[in-house]
């Protein structure tokens, strides 16, 4: 009987890596800025991108979205009233978006073409957690925090927001008769990821929205890709 | 509860590897999980017994070494493992430190292999082997 130890040194999750990584470099070619959006369930992702897409539309921009959940399409309805292409993937079960899934659904997407795009938002399922470990190919995460779930969520869940590229505290419209500590809030966040870029929004009364628009204008403009191909498109929006 | 997912990702990818070693059994698997990896390692341990059962991996103990995250200190000039994952900061100089040198990892260090024959100990495909 022999024992002997092979060494493998290879990631758990080296073919969601690889597929995002190759949906990355199509994002990239493309010119098309994506976006995965994280938080817990009821934080008001599809209320902040029903918004977001409305307005960046009115701004010209040319703008998609995918949204995630177990089941229903009750989100993917509610954002394709923005006039955006939208397209549902349920995972029925599965608590977290991959890049397969990702894949799967643009290959049969008929109604977008990706260099046709500004922007592509993924919407990612409501959870803090398992998102955190699955790369779609986006180039900036964004986890989402709102004022009625506690300012210490930051520090609950540090994996997840500690992968963000930038965060939104969402409703802020009801920050006061929660009595939400904005200033441990963002205390927090730059405990988990110091330098965090934060918005703070109210999808309903539209405070904050210009800032995080301004934000997602100057990421489509500043990327790389369309610095060296700058006669593809028209103006910015 | 995304571990069911990561148990079955272990069971595919060492399937794959240990079949260069056609005769050997898995005995274990050893992996490399960072403290910002969101991996429940109770939770992993469930699913992996789920996950290998009528599997080769029947009964191959999954070992799970943790790993603190690791900060780069641009003042000090150091690296630093951190004590929990609740503030990132140097632990020398109070710093705020936002570059992750480790934390991150969930990866599959190692197998380890029972052969019953004792003429399999050198196979020509052990390229991997340390």
């Amino acid at each position: 009987m022999t024992t002997r130890i092979v060494e493998l040194r290879r990631g758990i999750l080296k073919k969601n890596d690889e597929l995002a990584c190759g949906l990355r470099d199509r994002f990239t070619s493309a010119g098309v800025l994506v976006l995965n959006l994280v938080s817990s369930p009821g934080t008001g992702k599809t209320a902040l991108l029903e918004r977001t897409l409305r307005d960046l539309r009115a701004r010209g921009a040319r703008v998609a979205a995918l949204v995630g959940d177990l089941e229903t399409d009750n989100d993917a309805r509610r954002l394709a009233a923005s006039g955006a292409p939208v397209r549902q993937i349920n995972t029925h079960g599965i608590c977290h978006l991959d890049a397969e899934m990702v894949a799967k659904h643009l290959e049969s997407w008929q109604e977008i073409s990706l260099p046709a795009l500004d922007l592509l938002f993924i919407e990612n399922v409501g959870n803090l957690v398992c998102p955190s470990s699955y790369d779609l190919g986006e180039r900036v995460r964004v986890a989402l925090l709102s004022v009625t779930e506690g300012e210490d969520k930051p520090l609950k869940y540090p994996g997840l927001f500690n992968s963000a590229d930038a965060a939104v505290i969402t409703k802020i419209d009801l920050a006061a008769p929660c009595g939400f500590d904005r200033d441990l809030a963002l205390k927090n966040l730059n405990e988990i990821r110091p330098g965090i870029r934060v918005f703070e929004t109210s999808a309903k009364t539209g405070a904050g929205m210009d800032a995080w628009l301004d934000f997602l204008a100057a990421e489509t403009q500043l990327r790389p890709e369309n610095l060296s191909d700058a006669n593809r498109r028209g103006p910015p929006f | 509860m995304h571990e069911l997912s990561i148990a079955s990702s272990i069971v595919e990818a060492v399937t794959e590897s240990a079949a260069a070693y056609p005769a050997a059994r898995v005995k274990a698997v050893r992996l490399r999980v960072g403290a910002l990896a969101s991996v429940v390692e109770e939770s992993l341990q469930f699913c992996w017994e789920l996950a290998t059962e009528d599997t080769s991996l029947s009964g191959a103990a999954l070992v799970i070494n943790k790993l603190p995250v690791v900060v780069h200190c641009e003042a000090c000039g150091l690296d630093s493992a951190l004590d929990g994952v609740q503030s990132f900061r140097c632990p020398r100089c109070g710093q705020i430190a936002a570059n992750l040198r480790q934390g991150r990892e969930l990866e599959i260090e190692s197998i380890e292999l029972e052969d019953p024959d004792p003429a399999n100990a050198e196979p020509e495909t052990m390229k991997e082997q340390v």
